[in-house]
């Protein structure tokens, strides 16, 4: 197999999920598209791992895993965000949330 | 070689059309469902990478906690069922020009640099030396720290949301 194949995949994954930050206005839509960008990540870390054979195809897994838990602890943080903001305000609009705007 | 191809174009399909779904679909619930979709085939593909533990941490962590939790954020944040209007904000344009440039040098570069380079065929011996006990060997000597960092970095981010999540 092609290691561009997974390369490839992995950067349509991330190019559709730098559309959704940028395109959505709800915020926990905005969390689900960092998802997809993190994501493609693990897919990169996974197959050039994989590439390289031996230790390399471990530690791209072990970085894998990582990214894996770092996501789980920003959804976390990221959810009790937006529901203090949708608390305060009855809405998620992040257009709206502009009080510390310069 | 070629069911592997096969495998492999089916799970790409269905990950690149559900994320598509997930950034345009009207309905918020539908899009957490995408987001199942897509992260289930990202899982598929690591099987074909011999990363199965990876895979298997992907289907707990991912489709078993992280979607479950943005569902109650949809849950607790809107009551509306159903399709909204007013999910996209007025940048779609310049958004999906930003999306595609980005993939079009992306694609350039990644062909540019790794063209027609082929992944090393993985023999019973490959398959073997990573499998989960060699990512846990490597877990808990090579990589301890990174280990006891990422987990005291979740103690903080749960104390975190606690915090903030908290009515008083």
């Amino acid at each position: 197999m092609l290691v561009n194949q997974f390369l490839l995949l992995g950067a349509a994954l991330f190019c559709i999920g730098v559309y959704g930050v940028l395109a959505r206005r709800n915020g926990v839509l905005v969390l689900m598209s960092i998802e997809l960008i993190l994501n493609s990540v693990n897919i990169n870390l996974v197959a050039l791992g994989s590439l390289h054979g031996g230790d390399a195809a471990i530690a791209g897994q072990v970085f894998a895993l990582f990214v894996i838990t770092i996501a789980a602890a920003e959804v976390g943080v990221g959810l009790a965000i937006v529901l203090l903001i949708y608390r305060n305000r009855r809405d998620v609009d992040l257009d709206e949330i502009n009080l510390m705007k310069g | 070689m070629v069911a592997q191809n096969a495998f492999f174009g089916f799970f790409a399909a269905v990950a690149v059309v559900s994320a598509i779904r997930v950034v345009t679909t009207r309905n918020v619930v539908h899009a957490a469902l995408y987001l199942v979709l897509v992260l289930g085939s990202v899982g598929a593909t690591y099987l074909l990478l011999a990363a199965e533990f990876v895979a298997v941490v992907q289907l707990l962590v991912y489709i078993g906690a992280i979607v479950v939790l943005f569902l109650f954020g949809v849950m607790l944040t809107r009551a509306q069922i159903g399709p909204e209007l007013d999910l996209d904000n007025g940048q779609r344009g310049i958004a999906a020009l930003v999306a595609l440039g980005l993939g079009g040098l992306l694609t350039y570069a990644l062909i540019d640099a790794f063209r027609d380079q082929e992944l090393p065929g993985l023999s019973d011996a490959d398959v073997a030396a990573r499998s989960a006990g060699d990512v846990a060997d490597s877990i808990f000597s090579t990589y301890l720290i990174p280990f006891e960092v990422v987990s005291v970095l979740l103690l903080a981010a749960l104390v975190g949301a606690i915090v903030l999540a908290r009515r008083d």
